[in-house]
């Protein structure tokens, strides 16, 4: 497929805006139950959201820039009932919402009591309105994977891997967000989102990595044979029905070298992972605080050439089709 | 809210290629918003090809001339420098320069038009004009078809008859890769594979047509002559030939004197039959016949000939009947034989010879349709044998193709297969004498100052007598048609004219008028040095060619050397005919002549050449375009149409429908004022049905050939004997061995003409095969025609140049690979004359020694209305820049063209191809200084979304 | 159920392109026009179309196969490019089974041609809007034309009727009886 820009940055930057939004929910989670020391709603949570959200919004932002008609999207809300892309046009927004009230709930300490655990524990809107953001997260992880995993024809994305490691991709750099953020914000913090940071990475890498091995063994199910119909070891395209270029080439190719190809999966294998993961590990064993944020922005980067490599990757069938100029 | 458009449909005849099928067009608001085919047109029966789709973008083409124009002063020719003039500064230009040269020497004015469909009035004003320099593209298209087949069976392939695949079970095609029946036969082929028929198909590559081919026979270019002669020996061999046919129908019975002192040797020995000086075959020939075993006169009733033999006639001469001379002439040419010149397994041409043998013997077709021949004997039935043949430039367009065409001619004869269901059928004018009455003077003083030619500018010589040469042998004509070195070409030779008329050989010319030809680009070969002629200059600072008048409707690459460019309407703007007198489009049944009508304004200032041609032959005061006070006879062109007559009072006139005061008489019959509309009624076709007991057999049905006399298409209603053994050719042959009373060529072509006038088919290598070193050239290079493109017509075309931008050169991949050239390496293909660089593609379907291009894709930079850069300049490119219009030997120069025939060898050109070097730049060679837009050309978009209706808003 | 579909007879197909552009010629003025063509008469002309002739060669010299492959929208039973769309534009009639996209709702996000597996819809670059073929609908019902003209543009052009049109379901049609005799398969059935 031909990589586009705004599809990668909506992705990426709505996955780290998720991923963050989890981290500082974790961290509510944890100091609920007294693991962590508690936050300032307005010194903390509010501007953690608010960063959230400004990824969130970048990523709405890019997405318009995909659409033909961007004046028309709101009708992309209607089909809900069979299309994923309609649902995560609805969920977006949705989580978005949530989180900017469960930001203005921290920032104006509104906290009223809305039920109280067994052990005293008081749960408060703050709360409820993260683990609704949380839900909102990971279906909108689950909507974004669907989008790729339910094309059947594209067998590199139609498996689950590709919503995992949406998930997994997305949160990974959500939190090595929170650690540059919690560095800034409250430094006791960032070892504790830099750990798991470094840990859903390592999970993600498991992911990436399967799907990688998964795809490379993949034999492609259609064939020039099955393309035409006809049975015969050897078919050769000799013309594709036009010289200057259709959508059909233009939609579909990534009109890269497989040299590119094997480039960009190293250097996203290195900034996605690696090298944010060398930083990580620093960040948490204390060195300086901007060794975190660095970590983010690499991983970030690394994410940029992963997903362009995604959309590269995936050879669509009806490349078949179009494989010879003349 | 916006008014309803305006919609209306037009029926008129499409010109978006040479088929001449019947369209419909759709106007909204008088935009065109759609065409289509009409359902009711007998050719195309509703189907439309791609071309006919695209008419919409050839109307709305930036490449469109639309004003006359005129090289600025000063200015050098070639440089694209015009400015604007009316028509009336054209028109006073133009009859002032042509009336001086016509009170002078009307030879110094040559017109030659291309792939135009008007040659009865081109040709007519030419030789009102009195000028012997005219012709057509058939020279340099396909006259070896048409010379070839007609004569030999009096008719053709090309427009002149065809296949009938409505009837046959075996089709064998040859060398064709679209044809100008272009959907008919595309109908009947569909038509013909699904009733179960099965079409084999022989040619070097397998595209179109070939790909729905039940068997393809890869074949290698120029050797068919081979194939068609061992395919012969086989059915001889085996004694498959349709005897009873043979003996009616052909010459094989007739007995030739074989006594090589004699002056007559080579000729058919004759009874003293009395006849009339006339241009048909006498039946004054004899038969030995069986019977009496005594020499009779042919088809004496009761009479059985001999087919083989040897006798010896009362005076002592021996003879043999042509049959005998035939068999003889093939005995060596056996399938093995044929083996190493084709490349055809021995094994695959036995095959196929035994397939159409057994097929035409055994599935014989009867129909109840009587007739009565032309001796009186009358029939209940037409007889068929299912084996149809189709053939077209594949075997034209090489240098030894006339005498291939004979080769499929006596073929087809063998096979009984000429004019009867399910093999080959004629169309109206056809059949004809062979050869056709029409002849070209025979002397330089037919061509005197203001007066019209005396004779025809084309014609079909039937002895040395006939040629159009002076007291040395030397030609009249500017092309040297009809001389010695081309003794038979009925078409003309357009594609030696420019090289002729820079050269001054045989003289000088003033004035050289193209119509619709692109002769500074794919009509001609040598294009790089020809485009160098056009504008090469004498010592005196004068131009060669002195002053050159282009009639176009697209800034072509010829455009560019005009001096006077004469912008030409669509064909969705004029009124035109497709006249019986020309080349109409026949059906078998019987005559179909069409016309167009305009269904759209003209755009800009453009005039139908029609027009043009009416208004300066009025100005010139061309004998048939005026009264006799030298007045104006004719308004205009459609007024030309109804009332010109080929003689007064005729009753015979461009077109055949539709004829006498009120329109209710067919073929003849006095002018109606309302031909056109009642044209336009009935679909702008008019189809004559000839009457079933007609329709067959015509060389020698009696009903038919009066009926055909009587309406002036053949002057004689005598039977039209297929020759297999040509005595026309011998009597050339006798004249180059000094016998014989004719004239005798120049000392330089005796050997030329001994050699290639055989009555009797042969196979030699093509002009250009013997001429060039195999060793170092080991590939063939032909072109074909793409169905989506006409020509150099279409790049111009929005829709037709995204499916054709560029062409490639199709090597064999194992030829490629051989080479090191990988799918898509950019190469250099040389030839003897000339090296082209361009991308390549492997392809398995064309034959390992062969390598070949769509036609005319490639462009010259900024012409046709297109960018610079443009795709087809910059990756498109021209074989023609590998094709030599002249061949090294006889004395001086020879044209690249048959020797019968002057047909011009285009598919004759060895090449070799290697790697372009790395560092090369990615882009075709040669590139030419990109052309300039002139004025009056339309701006091209860079978004074009089209809609009609809202095009003008 | 009526499922209108185009059914193509490679036996006869010669690749003469005339259901391609008379595809373009009646499309680009009807209801699914304009249909847009970028740089017409400079580098590398493209446009949108809604059929396309391909061609291939099958096996290796001499027995070599050259096939023609006309390619436009199969008009899918269960089209996977319809329940993807996030807006509805691109539907599937109920009573004629015609998929189609509604341009007026069409938001331009490609989606539903990345769900086509034979690459057969056609973004158009100048209304930014998916486009697609119509099986002629503005012809096959228009009460204006007569029976023989009331089939799709490419199907009247196509000079050897390669080109079968008609409803799939009624084994009586003349498709089916085609799809029957000549052992009609589908593309990439997988
Ligand atoms: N290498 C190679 N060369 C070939 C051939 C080949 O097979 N291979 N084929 C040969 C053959 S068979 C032929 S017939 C010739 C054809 O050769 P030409 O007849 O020279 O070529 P065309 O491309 O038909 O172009 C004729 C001109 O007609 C113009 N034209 C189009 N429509 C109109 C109109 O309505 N009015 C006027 N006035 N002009 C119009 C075009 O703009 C063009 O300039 O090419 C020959 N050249
Ligand atoms: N679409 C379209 N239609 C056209 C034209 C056009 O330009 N475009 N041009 C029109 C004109 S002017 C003409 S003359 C006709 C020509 O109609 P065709 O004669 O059908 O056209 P060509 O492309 O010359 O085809 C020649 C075929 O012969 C094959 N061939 C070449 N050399 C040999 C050989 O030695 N032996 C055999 N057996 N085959 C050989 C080539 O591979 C090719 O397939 O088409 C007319 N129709
Ligand atoms: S075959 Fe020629 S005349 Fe017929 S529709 Fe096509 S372009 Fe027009
Ligand atoms: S666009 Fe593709 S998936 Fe949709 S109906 Fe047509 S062929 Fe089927
Ligand atoms: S491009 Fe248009 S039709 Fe296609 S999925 Fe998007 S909104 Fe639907
Ligand atoms: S059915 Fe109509 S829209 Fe579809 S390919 Fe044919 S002509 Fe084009
Ligand atoms: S019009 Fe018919 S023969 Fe021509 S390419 Fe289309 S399907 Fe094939
Ligand atoms: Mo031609």
């Amino acid at each position: 497929m031909h990589p586009a820009f705004s599809v990668i940055f909506l992705t990426t930057l709505i996955g780290a805006g998720q991923g963050l939004f989890l981290a500082l929910f974790t961290t509510q989670a944890y100091g609920l139950f007294d693991l962590l020391p508690k936050q300032d709603g307005a010194g903390f949570y509010a501007p953690g959201s608010a960063i959230a959200l400004l990824f969130l919004a970048g990523g709405l932002v890019a997405s318009f820039f995909h659409l033909g008609r961007p004046e028309r999207a709101w009708r992309s809300a209607t089909q809900w009932r069979t299309s994923w892309l309609s649902r995560e046009v609805i969920v977006l927004p949705a989580f978005m919402g949530t989180v900017l009230l469960y930001g203005a709930a921290q920032l104006f300490d509104w906290r009223p009591v809305l039920a109280t655990l067994p052990g005293g524990t008081a749960i408060d809107a703050t709360f409820v309105l993260g683990l609704l953001g949380t839900l909102l997260a990971f279906l909108l992880f689950l909507c974004t994977g669907m989008i790729y995993a339910c094309l059947r024809f594209l067998r590199e994305w139609h498996t689950p891997l590709t919503v995992i490691n949406y998930l997994l991709l997305g949160t990974a750099s959500g939190f090595s967000l929170a650690a540059a953020f919690a560095a800034w914000r409250a430094p006791e913090l960032a070892r504790f989102f830099a750990g798991w940071a470094l840990i859903i990475l390592l999970l993600g890498l498991v992911g990436r990595a399967s799907a990688l091995i998964r795809n490379r063994r993949l034999k492609p199910k259609s064939t020039p044979q099955s393309a035409i119909g006809v049975k015969h070891p050897r078919i050769v395209q000799v013309a594709q029905g036009f010289m200057g270029g259709s959508f059909n080439t233009r939609e579909f190719f990534h009109g890269r070298s497989a040299g590119t190809l094997r480039w960009i999966k190293w250097l996203f294998l290195l900034g996605a992972f690696g090298l944010p993961a060398l930083l990580l590990t620093a960040g948490i064993s204390g060195a300086a605080k901007n060794l975190l944020a660095a970590a983010f922005v690499v991983q970030y980067l690394g994410l940029i050439a992963e997903r362009w490599f995604f959309f590269a990757e995936a050879n669509h069938p009806q490349n078949l089709y179009y494989r010879s100029v003349a | 809210m916006t008014p309803t458009p305006v919609e209306e449909i037009k029926k008129t005849t499409c010109y978006m290629c040479a088929c001449r099928c019947g369209i419909r067009v759709h106007l909204r608001d008088g935009e065109v918003r759609y065409i289509d085919g009409n359902p009711d047109h007998p050719l195309n029966k509703g189907v439309i090809c791609a071309k006919g789709s695209s008419g919409i973008m050839k109307q709305y083409s930036p490449a469109r001339l639309t004003r006359p124009l005129r090289r600025k002063p000063g200015s050098e020719r070639g440089a694209g420098e015009f400015e604007p003039i009316s028509w009336e500064e054209a028109f006073s230009t133009l009859a002032e320069r042509l009336g001086k040269i016509r009170a002078t020497d009307p030879k110094k004015f040559a017109l030659f038009t291309g792939r135009d469909q008007m040659q009865a009035l081109t040709g007519l004003f030419a030789r009102q004009f009195g000028t012997p320099n005219y012709a057509a593209h058939g020279g340099f298209c396909s006259v070896n078809m048409a010379a070839g087949m007609i004569y030999t069976i009096g008719g053709s392939f090309w427009e002149f008859g065809g296949p009938d695949l409505d009837r046959a079970k075996l089709f064998v095609m040859i060398g064709t890769a679209e044809d100008h029946h272009s959907n008919p036969l595309k109908i009947a082929l569909s038509k013909f594979k699904r009733d179960g028929g099965r079409f084999v198909s022989i040619n070097p590559v397998r595209t179109g047509y070939s790909a729905i081919a039940d068997e393809w026979v890869p074949i290698r270019p120029g050797t068919d002559g081979a194939l068609l002669l061992a395919f012969i020996h086989e059915i001889i061999a085996k004694g498959l030939y349709d005897r009873d046919f043979l003996v009616r129908h052909s010459n094989a019975g007739q007995l030739v004197n074989v006594a090589e002192a004699s002056d007559e040797f080579g000729m058919f020995v004759r009874a003293e039959v009395p006849q009339e000086e006339a241009c048909y075959d006498p039946q004054d020939k004899l038969w030995w016949d069986r019977n009496t075993n005594r020499p009779v006169v042919t088809h004496t009733a009761g009479a059985d000939p001999y087919l083989r033999g040897e006798f010896r006639m009362g005076d002592g001469t021996v003879v043999k009947p042509s049959f005998q001379l035939l068999q003889e002439r093939v005995k060596d040419y056996t399938p093995e034989w044929a083996e190493g010149i084709t490349g055809i397994p021995a094994d695959t041409i036995r095959r196929l010879a035994h397939e159409m043998g057994v097929t035409a013997r055994d599935q014989k077709i009867e129909l109840p349709i009587s007739w009565t021949d032309t001796w009186g004997v009358e029939h209940d039935t037409v007889t068929g044998n299912p084996v149809a043949f189709h053939a077209m430039r594949g075997l034209a367009a090489h240098s030894n193709g006339f005498q291939t065409i004979r080769a499929l001619g006596i073929l087809m004869s063998l096979l009984g297969t000429i004019d009867r269901p399910g093999g080959f059928r004629h169309k109206v004018p056809f059949p004809r004498p062979i050869p056709p009455c029409a002849r070209t003077p025979n002397h330089p003083k037919a061509v005197q100052p203001n007066r019209p030619l005396d004779g025809m500018a084309l014609g079909w010589p039937s002895d040395p007598d006939d040629l159009f040469v002076d007291e040395d042998g030397s030609p009249v004509r500017l092309d040297k048609g009809f001389s010695w070195e081309y003794p038979l070409s009925v078409h003309g030779l357009m594609h030696n004219a420019i090289t002729n008329a820079w050269r001054g050989d045989p003289y000088k010319i003033d004035t050289l008028m193209i119509f619709m030809a692109n002769m500074a680009w794919n009509s001609t070969m040598n294009a790089v040095e020809v485009r160098k002629m056009l504008n090469d200059k004498d010592e005196t600072g004068e131009y060669k060619i002195p002053f050159i008048v282009v009639a176009d409707a697209f800034q072509s690459e010829m455009t560019a050397f005009a001096d006077l460019i004469l912008p030409d309407t669509t064909y969705l703007e004029r009124h035109d005919v497709m006249s019986i007198l020309d080349r109409p489009i026949s059906e078998f049944d019987g005559p179909v002549d069409s016309v167009r009508v305009p269904v759209v304004p003209p755009t800009g200032e453009c005039k139908p050449f029609q027009e043009v041609l009416i208004e300066l032959g009025t100005r010139l005061k061309l004998p048939v375009f005026v009264n006799k006070d030298g007045g104006r006879k004719y308004r205009d062109y459609p007024d030309f149409i109804i009332n010109y007559e080929t003689e007064p009072g005729s009753g015979i006139g461009f077109l055949a429908g539709w004829r006498g005061k009120g329109g209710e008489k067919f073929m003849r019959g006095e002018p109606n004022p309302n031909q056109w509309e009642m044209y336009a009624k009935n679909d702008c076709v008019f189809h004559y049905e000839l009457p079933k007991s007609y329709q067959y057999m015509r060389n020698w049905n009696k009903g038919y050939l009066e009926w055909s006399q009587r309406n002036r298409i053949t002057r004689y209603a005598e039977p039209i004997l297929i020759h297999l053994y040509s005595e026309v050719l011998q009597k050339f042959r006798s004249a180059a061995q000094g016998k014989g009373l004719t004239r005798k060529p120049p000392e330089h072509l005796k050997k030329r003409i001994e050699t290639w006038f055989d009555p009797l088919p042969f196979y030699a290598d093509t002009l250009e095969g013997q001429a060039t070193d195999k060793q170092k050239y080991p590939l063939a290079a032909i072109t074909q025609r793409p169905m989506a493109m006409y020509h150099s017509w279409d790049s111009q075309n929005a829709w037709l140049r995204q499916i054709h931008a560029h062409n490639l050169l199709h090597v064999n991949t194992q030829t490629a690979r051989h080479l090191g050239i990988a799918d898509g390496d950019w190469i250099w293909v040389e030839s003897p004359w000339g090296k082209v660089r361009c991308m390549a593609q492997h392809s398995d379907a064309v034959e390992p020694g062969t390598v070949w291009t769509w036609n005319a894709i490639g462009k010259a930079a900024g012409a046709w209305g297109l960018s610079p850069d443009a795709n087809e300049s910059q990756r498109g490119f021209l074989l023609n820049h590998l094709i030599s219009e002249e061949l090294p030997g006889g004395a001086g120069h020879v044209s690249n063209s048959d020797p019968i025939t002057g047909q011009a060898a285009w598919y004759d050109v060895r090449v070799r191809i290697y790697k372009a070097e790395a560092g090369e730049p990615e882009q075709t060679s040669p590139q030419f200084e990109p052309m300039k837009r002139y004025p009056g050309q339309s701006e091209s978009r860079s978004v074009w979304n089209f809609f009609a209706g809202k095009v003008s808003k | 159920m009526t499922q209108l579909a185009l059914v193509i007879d490679l036996n006869v197909c010669v690749g003469c392109q005339a259901c391609v552009t008379n595809c373009k010629e009646w499309n680009t003025s009807g209801s699914a026009g304009p249909m847009v063509d970028q740089n017409p008469y400079g580098k590398d002309p493209t446009g949108t179309f809604f059929n396309r002739v391909q061609t291939y060669e099958v096996g290796e010299f001499p027995n070599t196969e050259t096939i023609h492959f006309p390619k436009s929208c199969l008009h899918c039973e269960d089209p996977p490019c319809v329940p993807v769309c996030p807006t509805g534009a691109s539907y599937k009639r109920k009573e004629d089974g015609i998929v189609l996209v509604d341009y007026d709702k069409c938001i331009g996000c490609k989606y539903c041609s990345w769900a086509c597996p034979y690459g057969v819809r056609e973004f158009d670059e100048q209304q930014k809007i998916m486009k697609k073929c119509t099986l002629c609908v503005d012809r096959i019902y228009d009460p204006k034309m007569t029976e023989e003209e009331r089939r799709p543009a490419c199907v009247r052009a196509c000079p050897t009727s390669a080109r079968l049109y008609g409803d799939i379901h009624d084994p009586e049609s003349e498709v089916s009886q085609a799809i029957r005799e000549a052992g009609g398969y589908q593309l990439m059935p997988e």
